[in-house]
C-alpha cells in the first residue's frame, strides 16, 4: 500500500536533486534550468498526492497554474541565456564571472 | 451591485494595467515603429489612471475573487507606493533608454506588466495568487534586467537574477505545498485558523521554506547574493525599478502572510525574522564600506534598510507594522531622488557609475552635490530628515514590543553605516574637482527637486499625514 509519506518522500529527494543540481553544478547553465523544472515538479507531486489524500481539488489546481507558469518561466530563462551567449560565446557557470560577488 | 461587478470594483486598479499594458503591446507591435516614446507617455498615463481609480468609492475592506484578493487599506497604501515607484522610473528611463539604443516599446509594457503582478501580489489572499502575482513580477523582471541585450554585464545580470530568483520561486512552492498539505486549505484566513491549538512539524517547514523564498524577492541576507550584480549590471532604470517597487511588494505580501496567516506560530517565525534582520543590518552596513561603484553602494544600502524595515515586522504588533510601513514609503521616496542623482552622472555620451566621479560636484554642480548630500544624511538616519523618521517608527515599535536587544544592534548597524554615506558627502564638498557632468534634460532634475524637498521638509509636510495613513492602514491587517 503506497501512502502519503511515500509520495512526500520521493517528492523530498527530488527537491534536494534540484536544489544540489543548482548549487553544486559547475559546468553548464542548462542543467541549472533542468533542475528548476525539477523542483517545480516535486512540487507538483506534493500538492497532487495532498490534494488527493486530503479529498480537496484545489491542490490540483494549484498544480496546473504550476506547469503554465514553469513553461513561460523556461522560455524567458533560455531567452535571457541565448542573449548572454551571444555576448560572450560561452554558458559555462564559472564563466559568469564579469561582476564580481 | 452584483457579485461580478463588486469583484470588477474591488479590483479596478489591476484591470486597468492588465488592459493598459495588452492595448499598449499591441499599439507597439502594430502601430509607427518610430514612435515608440508615446507608448512610454501612455504608460505613465495607464500608471496615472490606475492610481485614480483606488479611490473608486465603495466598501472599505472586501474579500473578492472567490476569497483570493483582498482590497483593503494596507493594500492601497501599498500600491500607492508601487504605482509611485513604477511612475518615476519610467519618467527618470526616458533619457538613459534613448541615450542607449535601447528605447524600445517593450520596456514600458513589462513596466506595467510588472506592476500588475506586485499589485496582485500586495492584495493576494491565498498562496495560489501569491503565486501568480510573484510569478507576474519576477518573469517581467528578468527580462527588463537583461534589457540592454548588446551589453555583457546586463545579460550577465539577467541571467544571475533568473537563475536565483526560479530557485526561490521553487523554495517558496516547496514550502506553499508542505502548509497546503498540513493546513489543508490555500487561503489565508483558513491557514491561520488551522493553526489555532497544536500545530504540526510540517507547517513549519513549510513556512521556514516561503519566508526563504520571500526573503530572495526582499534581497534579505542570506539570500542577497544576487542584489549587487544584479543592481551594478542592470540598466539603472530597471535598478531604480529593483530598488522601489520591487521592493515594496515583497515586504507588502511578507508582512500579511505573517500577520493574517501565521500569527498562531508567532515564536517561531519571529526567531527567523529578528535573525536575518540583524544578519541584513550588519551585511548592509559592511559590506558597503569597500565599494567603488555607486550602483553596488545603493545595492548594500537596500541589504540593510530592509534589515531595518524587518526590525518592525518582527514585533508583530500594529505599531510595528505600521512602523514597516512608514519605513518603506520613506525609503521609496530616498532611493527615487538618490536613483535620480545617480541617472544625471553623465558625461557626453557615457553614464559614470564609480563614486570617485562625483569628486569636487560641489563646485561644479552646487544644487545636485546638495541633494546627494541630502539623500545620504537622510540614508544614514540623521535628523530631522525624512530617515530619521523612518528609523524612529520602527525602533519605538521594537522597544515597545520588547525587542531591546534587536534595537539597540540596530542603532549599532546604522553608525556604522553612516561612514559610507557620509564618505559620499565629504568627496563631494572635500576633493578636487573631476570632470564635471553634463546637463540632465528636466524630468530628471526636476524628480531630484522634489525628492529632496520631500526628504528635507518630511517633518512638516508628508510625514505627520504619512504616518496617520500608515497606522490607520495598519489598523486593516489586524
Amino acid at each position: 500500500m503506497i501512502e502519503l509519506n511515500h509520495y512526500l518522500t520521493v517528492a523530498a529527494l527530488l527537491f534536494t536533486i534540484g536544489i544540489c543540481g543548482i548549487i553544486l553544478n559547475r559546468k553548464n547553465i542548462i542543467i541549472i534550468l533542468m533542475s528548476v523544472e525539477l523542483i517545480l515538479l516535486a512540487v507538483n507531486i506534493n500538492l497532487v498526492a495532498f490534494s488527493s489524500f486530503l479529498g480537496d481539488l484545489t491542490g490540483q489546481v494549484f498544480s496546473l497554474f504550476i506547469l503554465t507558469v514553469a513553461a513561460a518561466e523556461a522560455a524567458i530563462g533560455l531567452a535571457i541565456l541565448v542573449t548572454y551567449f551571444r555576448n560572450r560565446g560561452s554558458i559555462a557557470v564559472e564563466d559568469i564571472n564579469m561582476m564580481k560577488g | 451591485m452584483t457579485s461580478l461587478s463588486l469583484d470588477i470594483a474591488h479590483s479596478l486598479p489591476e484591470i486597468v494595467l492588465a488592459i493598459g499594458a495588452l492595448s499598449l503591446l499591441m499599439l507597439g507591435a502594430f502601430g509607427a515603429g518610430k514612435r515608440d516614446w508615446i507608448i512610454t507617455e501612455a504608460a505613465i498615463v495607464v500608471l496615472g489612471i490606475a492610481f485614480l481609480s483606488m479611490f473608486y468609492p465603495i466598501a472599505d475592506k472586501a474579500l473578492v475573487w472567490d476569497q483570493a484578493f483582498i482590497d483593503d487599506n494596507f493594500a492601497r497604501f501599498m500600491k500607492t507606493l508601487v504605482l509611485l515607484g513604477s511612475m518615476t522610473t519610467l519618467i527618470l528611463s526616458r533619457e538613459y533608454m534613448a541615450r542607449h539604443d535601447i528605447d524600445l516599446f517593450e520596456f514600458p509594457v513589462l513596466v506595467l506588466l510588472a506592476t500588475l503582478g506586485m499589485c496582485m501580489l500586495v492584495s493576494a489572499q491565498s498562496l495560489i495568487a501569491l503565486y501568480l502575482g510573484l510569478e507576474l513580477m519576477s518573469l517581467a523582471l528578468y527580462v527588463i534586467a537583461a534589457f540592454h541585450r548588446d551589453d555583457v554585464r546586463a545579460s550577465e545580470a539577467g541571467l544571475k537574477y533568473f537563475v536565483l530568483g526560479a530557485l526561490s520561486s521553487g523554495m517558496l512552492l516547496y514550502g506553499s505545498s508542505l502548509i497546503y498539505g498540513y493546513a489543508g486549505t490555500v487561503s489565508f484566513t483558513g491557514i491561520a485558523a488551522a493553526l489555532q491549538g497544536d500545530v504540526s512539524i510540517g507547517v513549519i517547514f513549510g513556512l521556514v521554506f516561503v519566508l526563504a523564498g520571500l526573503a530572495f524577492k526582499m534581497s534579505i541576507v542570506p539570500f542577497h547574493m544576487w542584489t549587487p550584480d544584479v543592481y551594478e549590471g542592470a540598466p539603472t532604470p530597471v535598478t531604480t525599478f529593483f530598488a522601489t517597487a520591487a521592493k515594496v511588494a515583497a515586504v507588502a505580501i511578507t508582512v500579511r502572510i505573517i500577520i493574517t496567516a501565521f500569527p498562531g506560530v508567532k515564536p517561531q517565525w519571529q526567531q527567523i525574522i529578528v535573525f536575518v534582520s540583524i544578519l541584513s543590518m550588519a551585511l548592509g552596513a559592511f559590506g558597503a564600506i569597500g565599494q567603488t561603484n555607486i550602483k553596488r553602494l545603493m545595492a548594500y544600502s537596500s541589504i540593510g534598510h530592509m534589515g531595518f524595515a524587518l526590525v518592525g515586522l518582527s514585533t508583530g504588533t500594529e505599531q510595528g507594522v505600521a512602523g514597516v510601513m512608514i519605513y518603506m514609503a520613506i525609503y521609496v521616496l530616498m532611493s527615487l531622488g538618490a536613483f535620480a542623482a545617480i541617472l544625471s552622472m553623465r558625461i557626453g555620451d557615457r553614464y559614470v557609475e564609480n563614486i570617485g566621479d562625483l569628486a569636487g560636484l560641489a563646485r561644479t554642480n552646487g544644487f545636485m552635490a546638495f541633494v546627494i548630500a541630502m539623500m545620504m544624511f537622510s540614508l544614514a538616519g540623521i535628523p530631522p530628515l525624512a530617515g530619521f523618521f523612518a528609523k524612529w517608527y520602527v525602533f519605538l515599535a521594537a522597544i515597545n514590543g520588547g525587542l531591546y536587544g534587536l534595537a539597540v544592534i540596530g542603532m549599532l548597524a546604522s553608525t556604522v553605516a553612516a561612514f559610507y554615506y557620509l564618505r559620499v558627502v565629504k568627496i563631494m564638498y572635500f576633493d578636487e574637482p573631476a570632470r564635471p557632468f553634463d546637463r540632465v534634460n528636466w524630468e530628471v532634475t526636476a524628480v531630484m527637486a522634489v525628492m529632496g524637498l520631500i526628504v528635507v521638509l518630511f517633518a512638516i509636510f508628508p510625514g505627520p499625514f504619512v504616518a496617520a495613513s500608515a497606522q490607520a492602514a495598519a489598523k486593516s491587517l489586524f
